[in-house]
């Protein structure tokens, strides 16, 4: 009997706003051209904070494309980078701030992040996380849901040396919506955050988590081919929809289907929540089967057993040094993943998904390290960084703008006060487009949410 | 089965545990709060720690491994866990941390659950951590049980020591588990601890709310025979649980979590009640932790508290191996202005010889002490730092293999294509 309910729900679902643009389509055939749809409704309104002309001078400097340079001098002006130099004299004209045996590295970018839709507290009626009432909810937005007084946006920042971060909707959906890339500076809503000119990107998930949420529910998906089919109906239909866009034909506004067009042209990255190597295998097939890519596959504790296909696709993993075990799709995990994905030449990222992990990306890649260095795997740490700005940036297609300390980038800048890769250094200053948004010896510089405004503490994290 | 035969293998060779081996010239830390000793040397006999420090003399015949250049230091005791309980957490079957569907609550003795075969186990053994104090999770009631002290060899025999504590859910958790408000978990425990009370003089209640067996199991608590190990995050709810000796003063109490324990921090010195608190919280995650920080443990030692890392509720059925790591970021708060943090000799105490004092065990395990179970590790670096690894391990005196299932996985697909024969050929 559960068969054939699900059955007929899943038929409903899939006819119902296929007839409704069937007629559509006989009304449009009089009219003259589509209309447009405003792509960017909800535009930044982030405006970089005052900054001074600054060298930091003396320091260890990871560039986050792979390259080191020691007693160098970080020289930075206008919100961005202006170069790193070693020897001679300081240049003259600069706030000069001495980083005698401390570390410079780009900020850190963490791709996987729920602060602000799913923030701290923990508490049902902030748990804005899940649309979980469809398998496909494409038609969501992560940024409508986010909290920008979320205390965890704080920790990240002081802690944890973040200077962007990629805000995703939950895993319960198939197609969980858009996600919404972030600069980590507290404003009065969303807008004040979001990162200028990131594309959107898509969060989708497969394996347990979507089965089991509709599954329970006596729905579509129950089973992980419910999940496949799921997800090659609703592309099916994307694709359609996107035809129609592109003869200019006057089609029923969809905003889901609008954000699997922007992704079926290229204009939305996909992030896909996946653990097993197998389930990852079909997704690279589907994305091919539609005409999409896959951006990257986010937890990915399995890459490494499909290091090779993952290089040749040249699809990231945004993965942990060693969270495993918690369910039945995360038992494979290994803590040599990153450094194995990375041997094989693919793309390899650290991210949190986790409101504290999130505070130490850089000590989880430092694990990584010497877990790989163990098995022969000697990755020296300033490539190592590459997991940590870089590659993160390149997955969210800011890598033009932030990710590294490249002439011309955003000043995105953590100075460290040791190694940034040892358990014992903490960030001492932090610069967002070159203004100094923490100083670990100024109290003052230092972000308190409102929500901790008056409370016992008010957010002290150190 | 492996592990099975590794296991028979050790008992028909016995010497293994019985035999004198030497470990020398590493950097020794001994776990009690002391300095290294560069160049020391432990020595291990019949399974128990016969010396250890700078001067020790080896007998003839001690077999010798040379740790040069190496850290040797007791094995991590994971303060607060679940460790050994559950094989996987979604799958519910692996899963015997706690029991919503029970009518027995107090009663639960998690010891025959303890399991040596879950992953977990290989894998925190393989990390360095080879002792664990693990909790049964509250149910159905605000008495989850009573919890164990475990090691984590490869063998038939996890448990060090059964009945340690009962553990008890104060705040929030326990206000919902007894209805619905605090008052609701002070009446629930004011009760419970009066049946027991009654109970210890055969008088047992036709109305009781208890079941005899569960009112049974709290008379050595009543006593303070049994510690009793109570979760509670807020200021308010700390002083509530310290106020409790006034009417129940043989309660050998034991604070859990603690978020907000530097708020009181001279309140709970004074009462002499050590804790086990959450390392890094530092997120107002509920109303209970609003005054989260990093700084909780440093400043509750600076005030006089005897004061370990647990785990309660932060992945501690799995990521005891996290505890060096939590260990190292204390010490990291010395660096940052206005922060309180450990030295890194109190930092590694706190994840060795202070849990197993505060479970009344440190008279056999957490530190090198002779006389102690020779559990040993040896490292090849500064074992709170990240990029360090364990290379070797000893448990009761008996060399543990290193391998778990997670080593097999990484040694298959060191080279992940397939070769002559598919992988599942390939071990």
């Amino acid at each position: 009997m559960r068969f054939i309910a699900t059955a007929v729900v899943a038929a409903a679902l899939l006819a119902g706003p296929a007839g409704a643009r069937d007629k559509k389509k006989d009304e449009a055939k009089s009219e003259a051209k589509a209309i447009p749809f405003n792509k960017d409704p909800y535009p930044s309104t982030y405006k970089a904070y005052p900054s001074v002309p600054t060298a930091v001078t003396n320091v260890t400097v990871y560039d986050g494309e792979g390259a080191k340079f020691v007693n160098a001098t970080v020289y930075f002006r206008d919100g961005k980078v202006e170069g790193v130099e070693t020897g001679g004299a300081v240049k003259d004209g600069y706030t000069v701030i001495d980083g005698t045996g401390k570390w410079v590295t780009p900020g850190i970018i963490d791709v996987h992040s729920h602060l602000g839709d799913y923030p701290t507290p923990s508490v049902e009626a902030n748990s804005d996380g899940n649309e979980a009432t469809g398998p496909a909810r494409p038609e969501v937005w992560a940024e409508h849901s986010v909290w920008p007084q979320d205390p965890g946006f704080s920790r990240a920042l002081v802690n944890g040396g973040v200077t962007a971060l990629q805000i995703l909707p939950g895993s319960a959906n198939l197609f969980g919506g858009r996600s919404v890339t972030i600069k980590n500076v507290y404003a009065r809503n969303v807008q004040g955050m979001k990162f200028p000119g990131a594309p959107y990107g898509l969060k989708m998930a497969c394996g347990e988590n979507p089965k089991r949420v509709y599954g329970s529910k006596g729905q579509m998906p129950a089973t992980r081919m419910g999940n496949m089919a799921v997800n090659r109906q609703t592309w099916a239909r994307a694709a359609e929809y996107k035809r129609k866009l592109d003869k200019g034909e006057n089609v029923a506004r969809d905003l889901g289907l609008e954000t699997l067009a922007g992704v079926l042209s290229g204009e939305i990255l996909v992030h896909n929540h996946c653990y097993r190597a197998d389930e990852m295998s079909l997704v690279i097939d589907m994305s091919k089967e539609f005409g999409y890519k896959v951006s990257t596959f986010h937890h990915a504790v399995e890459s490494y057993k499909i290091a090779d296909l993952l290089a040749k696709e040249g699809i990231c993993s945004a993965m942990w040094a060693d969270w495993w075990g918690f369910k039945m799709e995360s038992y494979d995990a290994i803590n040599e993943n990153i450094p194995l994905v990375h041997k094989a030449g693919a793309c390899a990222i650290v991210h949190s998904d986790d409101e504290n992990g999130i505070q130490r990306l850089n000590q989880e890649a430092a694990k990584a390290l010497g877990d790989g260095r163990r098995i022969g795997i000697d990755i020296p740490d300033e490539i190592a960084w590459t997991w940590l700005s870089y590659n993160p940036a390149k997955a969210l297609g800011i890598a033009d703008k932030t990710g590294s300390l490249k002439p011309g980038k955003m000043a995105d800048i953590v100075l460290w006060n040791g190694n940034p890769l040892s358990v014992y250094t903490r960030p001492d200053k932090v610069w967002i487009d070159g203004a100094l948004m923490y100083d670990s010896s100024d109290p003052k510089k230092r972000p308190v949410s409102d929500f901790e405004l008056g409370q016992p503490g008010e957010g002290d994290v150190k | 089965m492996k592990h099975l035969l590794l296991a028979c293998a050790a008992l028909i060779t016995t010497p293994l545990a019985a035999q004198t081996v030497a470990i020398t010239g590493g950097k020794l830390v001994i776990g009690d709060g002391s300095a290294p000793i560069e160049n020391g040397t432990v020595l291990v006999s019949n399974g128990r720690v016969v010396a250890a420090g700078a001067n020790v003399v080896i007998p003839a015949g001690a077999e010798r491994i040379d740790a040069s250049g190496k850290w040797v230091t007791p094995g991590i005791v994971a303060g607060f866990t679940r460790l050994g309980l559950v094989g996987v957490d979604a799958v519910d079957g692996s899963n015997d941390a706690e029991a919503r569907g029970t009518p027995f609550n107090a009663s639960l003795d998690i010891s025959p659950a303890i399991n040596a075969d879950v992953a977990a186990m290989a894998v925190n053994r393989a990390a360095g951590v080879t002792r664990a104090i693990v909790s049964p999770d509250a149910g159905n009631a605000i008495f989850a049980g009573q919890g164990a002290v475990v090691d984590t060899g490869a063998d038939f025999n996890p448990v060090t020591k059964s009945k340690v504590f009962e553990f008890v859910e104060f705040g929030e958790t326990g206000a919902r588990l007894a209805g619905g408000s605090r008052p609701a978990l002070v009446a629930a425990f004011r009760n419970a601890l009066g049946e027991a009370n009654d109970a210890a003089k055969g008088i047992f209640h036709d109305n009781a709310l208890l079941k005899r067996n569960d009112a049974l199991a709290l008379v050595p608590v009543v006593n303070g025979t049994m510690k009793l190990f109570v979760h509670v995050e807020s200021a308010v709810d700390i002083l509530a649980v310290l106020s409790l000796k006034k009417d129940f003063p043989a309660l050998s109490l034991v604070l859990i979590g603690a978020t907000e324990g530097w708020r009181v921090a001279p309140q709970i010195a004074a009462a002499k009640v050590p804790v086990l608190a959450s390392a890094l919280n530092d997120l107002p995650d509920t109303f209970e932790q609003i005054a989260a920080t990093q700084s909780n443990i440093g400043r509750m030692k600076k005030a006089g508290v005897q004061v370990g890392v647990g785990m309660i509720n932060d992945n501690d059925a799995r990521q005891a191996q996290l505890s060096m790591q939590y260990a190292g970021n204390l010490v990291a708060l010395n660096k940052v202005p206005g922060a309180s943090g450990l030295s890194w000799d109190q930092a590694f105490a706190a994840i060795t010889s202070v849990p197993a004092d505060i479970a009344g065990m440190g008279a056999e395990i957490g530190s090198l002490r002779a006389g102690r179970k020779a559990d040993v590790v040896i490292w090849d670096g500064d074992p709170l730092e990240l990029t360090s690894g364990v290379q070797a391990v000893w448990i009761d005196g008996v060399k543990q293999s290193l391998t778990s299932r997670q080593t097999r996985l990484r040694d298959r697909y060191m080279q992940p294509a397939e070769g002559a024969l598919p992988n599942a050929y390939d071990h």
